[in-house]
């Protein structure tokens, strides 16, 4: 008997590892965000050779070093530009980005906001380290004001970037943040982004260990992380703590405020819901700066996912529809039909 | 009057259409050309603008030109000094006035040489003329303005409207002037105008007014006619080397059986090959405006790596901004085109204008050793061939080759045509499940066609050929990146061979004018038509010269050296401080070179070249 049963392999996480040795220092939160990736991956069941990681310059972007899919290092800043081209190549890939706050908000922050604004269906994974590593130490543009470096020896005199407000300011379909050892809401976050069509940015709180050991340990720490983070879901009610005793609420001028559900005459009905898919970023602004500016916790999971057309498919609709009014002519026919044709006989 | 006006045959003639930047010269002059194309002269257009989008009215600054020059043969360029010029105000008058033949024909705009018009341009008197010196020209006045206005009185036009439709005017009298015949413009004014039914009113109108004012008044004592001469049979269009290097890309593209992408950014003189290239997506052409000149060289990689047929098209000051991706595309060894449509520099320097200034930057803009493909498109056809070529060596070799237009052959225009595919070569771009030979577990994304160099092009989405490319130096077998020195030195080499290869599959250099003379002269790019006719006025004064025109660069092809040397004097003319003559002789050694450079914004003037070469000549 014949059967038409197609047999599709369930994925494991080292059918996208390859042989290389990993070269990120030992301790360094890289190592977990690639495990993660391999992790993603294997749960969404993708096809390795249907996959392609480019990345940037800086100690993120070694990356695809470690994948065994298809991969390409450039060069500083340009790879949102360069997954561009290859994305609207070919939809049919699966579209990574590593890249780091450097890389993609200093030299190639261009490219950063015009990709989002395009929403071209990519999956951006940004290392937030706050710190240049590869280069051995210099601030970066989300290094919090006043922070010394070796380039910076007295202190920075500048504002930081919060890449969330750059990706909402940009017109962002989909923002998350995981904490890099955070294995399994990071793993989340990658699967949501690769099932968000359009541009996602996955920002990771990520630890040097060299040059900027536990820049975020004050909100990443096991021992406080349940009380100065919370993990936003979809649909769900915005608490938190040790055991989801406290919540999110809004007060009448629609400040944000944490609250003890209980106390002050707060009960969970007054605690917010998570919408992500709302499309007026107001709110997503508000919960990604929290604990930011303010005492709130920082807001952890995907905190956006709007559904929106995306770059490569209007632009293959926009192909198919010329397409459709006219015939497909060889090149020659296409000169012998066009304006002006004269013979010489 | 029952005198009959005289027609006079002549070889070739150079006309100028000049007013100001709003006065429609542009559209004028390419009405004029496509026309005598039709009647099967030989064509080539020049049109200079300024870089201002409307400069003051009346000013110097403002002056935009369009020049033709038709033929019954050989017209090889846009010749130098007009003809006849049509001057629709005093300031194209004197912007023009050292570019007009002695005995010239100036057709003017009386109505718009008044004092004030004539003071917005500077003249201190009230007789131009006289003032630059124009005294043997035959100056002819005519109501342009005046007479356009009262063409148009009665078909209900706003003056907007009439005021625009002066262009047409003065093209009826050029047209009277060299007997052509008004329907065929008449037709032409049609298809462009088919969407606006009374602004083609305005200007048939006005058109046949001025013709007809022409022919009524006996206007010049003769007209002319351009003989026609057989041409190959077939269908032509006119192209601007723009249009023909975009149509170069699809036709590469068909015959690589490859899509093709274009990422771009907007830049003069080079943006009309993006707006054609956006227009064609019946071919299914993804042509990208990215927001800056890094992306769009880098989506053009990306799409290199996803398996398309990938170019970027730029001008010098954009080429400067890709370099460090240019660089990237070299070390990974993707194919790409990168085409710089080269303008007066440096910086911004005069965006217009045409220059052959790039050359050094396309060979060697980049840090490390860093060898690439570079070739020089020689006319505005030719960048069909040209641009066709680039995609060919791109592919075939895994490198990213840089075509070099300019300005003046990237906006100039001549009839093509219509080009037979059949007869061009195959493209078969590199891939590797078509070359790779061995076991699919055994390929590394280094490992090189053992003749030819080059890599093998594994495409994302392909099964068991998963790799990993970029910028950091590979081990020479298993493509894992590397810092051991022999390696790199050997990876250094074998970039350098796979270019050096190319000119195995090259076309010889070829020599034309006199083979056996003891001077030889070279150039390279948009000057061939300049030179070629120089070398011809030379032949005719009883002067020997060789002439060879250089559009493989980086490699050369396999004979120069050979060709070279076979010369006691050799001179290399181009519009630039010398830069192909400094690479031939750092290539070769010892070559008896003589330099004639020019770099003005303008193209070479041929009285000049033939003065200057037949010095060295006899010298």
């Amino acid at each position: 008997m014949e059967t038409n049963l197609t047999y599709q392999k369930q994925h494991t996480p080292k059918d996208y590892k390859n042989e290389s040795a990993v070269r990120w220092c030992p301790g360094c939160g890289d190592h977990a965000i690639l495990n993660c990736l391999h992790k993603a991956l294997a749960e969404l069941n993708l096809e390795p050779h249907e996959i392609a990681v480019i990345s940037g310059i800086g100690c993120s972007s070694r990356l695809p070093y470690y994948m065994n899919t298809y991969g390409m290092h450039s060069i500083h800043g340009r790879a949102a530009a360069i997954a561009t081209g290859v994305k609207t190549a070919n939809p049919a890939l699966s579209v990574w980005v590593a890249t780091g706050d450097g890389d993609s908000l200093a030299i190639g922050g261009n490219h950063f906001i015009h990709a989002i604004r395009r929403n071209v269906d990519i999956n951006i994974i940004l290392f937030n380290n706050k710190i240049y590593g590869l280069t051995k130490g210099q601030y970066s543009p989300t290094s919090e004001k006043g922070f010394i470096s070796k380039s910076s020896p007295y202190g920075t005199v500048e504002e930081p970037f919060n890449p969330a407000e750059l990706c909402f300011g940009a017109r962002g379909t989909f923002f998350g943040r995981a904490i890099d050892v955070d294995l399994k809401n990071l793993t989340d976050l990658m699967v949501a982004s690769a099932k968000h069509k359009g541009t996602s940015v996955m920002e990771v709180l990520q630890n040097c260990v060299i040059f900027n050991d536990g820049i975020h340990s004050k909100i990443a720490d096991k021992a406080f992380r349940a009380e100065k983070t919370i993990v936003l879901q979809h649909g769900k009610k915005m608490v938190f703590g040790a055991h989801d005793e406290k919540g999110i609420v809004a007060d009448n001028n629609l400040q944000l405020k944490a609250v003890t559900i209980g106390q002050d005459g707060y009960t969970l009905d007054d605690v917010l819901v998570h919408d992500a898919t709302t499309k007026d970023s107001t709110l997503h602004f508000k919960l990604a700066r929290m604990g930011y500016e303010n005492d709130l916790p920082v807001a952890l999971g995907v905190i956006r996912d709007v559904p929106a057309p995306t770059f490569e498919n209007e632009y293959a609709k926009q192909i198919e529809e010329v397409q459709n009014k006219m015939p497909k002519k060889t090149f020659t026919d296409f000169l012998m039909d066009s304006d002006n044709v004269w013979e010489l006989k | 009057m029952s005198e009959k006006t005289v027609v006079n045959e002549l070889k070739d003639v150079t006309i100028r259409f000049s007013g100001d930047s709003g006065d429609g010269m542009q559209l004028s002059g390419t009405l004029f050309s496509t026309l005598s194309a039709i009647l099967g002269n030989e064509i080539a257009t020049f049109p200079d603008y300024p870089a201002e989008i409307r400069a003051p009215q009346g000013t110097l600054q403002g002056v935009s030109g369009f020049q033709v020059r038709i033929g019954s043969h050989d017209v090889y360029n846009a010749g130098d000094k007009t003809d006849v010029l049509i001057a629709m105000n005093p300031a194209a008058l004197k912007v023009n006035a050292g570019n007009i033949k002695r005995n010239s024909i100036v057709i003017y705009d009386s109505d718009t040489f008044q004092k004030k018009d004539l003071e917005k341009a500077g003249f201190q008197t009230d007789d131009p003329f006289r003032e630059l010196n124009l005294t043997s020209v035959q100056a002819i006045p005519v109501a342009i303005t005046s007479l356009t206005k009262a063409a148009l009185e009665d078909i209900g036009v706003d003056n907007k409207i009439m005021l625009r439709s002066k262009n047409m005017f003065a093209l009826g009298i050029v047209c009277w002037l060299f007997n052509r015949p008004a329907d065929i413009a008449e037709q032409l004014l049609k298809e462009k105008f088919a969407k606006k039914p009374l602004v083609f009113q305005a200007n048939v109108k006005a058109f046949l007014a001025g013709y007809n004012y022409g022919n009524n008044t006996h206007l010049t004592a003769s007209t002319y006619r351009i003989e026609t001469v057989k041409h190959e049979k077939g269908f032509y269009i006119d192209v601007n080397g723009n249009l023909a290097t975009a149509y170069g890309l699809i036709a590469a593209a068909e015959k690589a059986g490859l899509q093709l992408f274009l990422g771009s950014y907007p830049i003069t003189p080079a943006s009309d090959i993006l707006h054609e290239l956006a227009k064609r997506k019946d071919f299914g052409v993804k042509a990208l405006q990215m927001e800056d000149e890094i992306a769009s060289i880098c989506t053009a990689i990306g799409a290199s790596f996803a398996g398309h047929l990938a170019a970027t098209s730029t001008s010098g000051p954009g080429l400067a901004l890709k370099s460090e991706a240019l660089n990237l595309a070299v070390m990974l060894e993707l194919p790409l085109v990168v085409i710089d449509v080269q303008r007066a520099g440096p910086s911004t320097g005069m965006p217009t204008k045409s220059e052959q200034t790039d050359l050094n930057i396309a060979l060697y803009g980049r840090s490390g050793e860093s060898p690439i493909a570079v070739i020089a498109a020689l006319s505005p056809t030719d960048c069909f061939d040209a641009a066709f070529w680039a995609c060919k060596l791109a592919v075939e070799h895994m490198t990213p080759v840089v075509l070099l237009t300019d300005g003046y052959i990237a906006n100039g225009s001549s009839a093509w045509k219509i080009p037979t595919m059949n007869d061009y070569p195959e493209i078969v771009p590199h891939v590797v499940q078509k070359f790779f030979t061995g076991d699919p577990k055994t390929w590394k994304p280094y490992l090189r066609d053992e003749e030819t160099f080059v890599r093998y092009w594994a495409i994302p989405g392909t099964p068991e050929y998963m790799h990993r490319i970029g910028g950091l130096e590979k081990d020479y077998y298993t493509g894992v990146i590397s810092t051991d020195p022999d390696n790199h030195q050997r990876m250094v080499k074998i970039r350098q061979a796979k270019i050096d290869k190319i000119a195995d599959y090259l076309p010889s250099q070829e020599i034309l004018g006199d083979e056996n003379a003891d001077t030889l002269i070279v150039g390279w790019g948009g000057t061939y038509g300049h030179l070629l006719e120089a070398v011809q006025k030379i032949k005719e004064a009883g002067k020997k010269a060789a002439f060879t025109q250089f559009k493989f660069i980086s490699p050369l092809p396999k004979n120069t050296e050979e060709v070279l040397r076979r010369y006691k004097k050799i001179i290399v003319a181009e519009e630039n401080n010398g830069q192909f003559a400094s690479y031939l002789q750092g290539k070769f050694g010892n070559l008896p070179l003589y330099r004639f450079n020019r770099v003005t914004g303008q193209p070479f003037r041929i009285e000049e070249l033939v003065e200057e070469f037949t010095k060295i000549i006899e010298g």
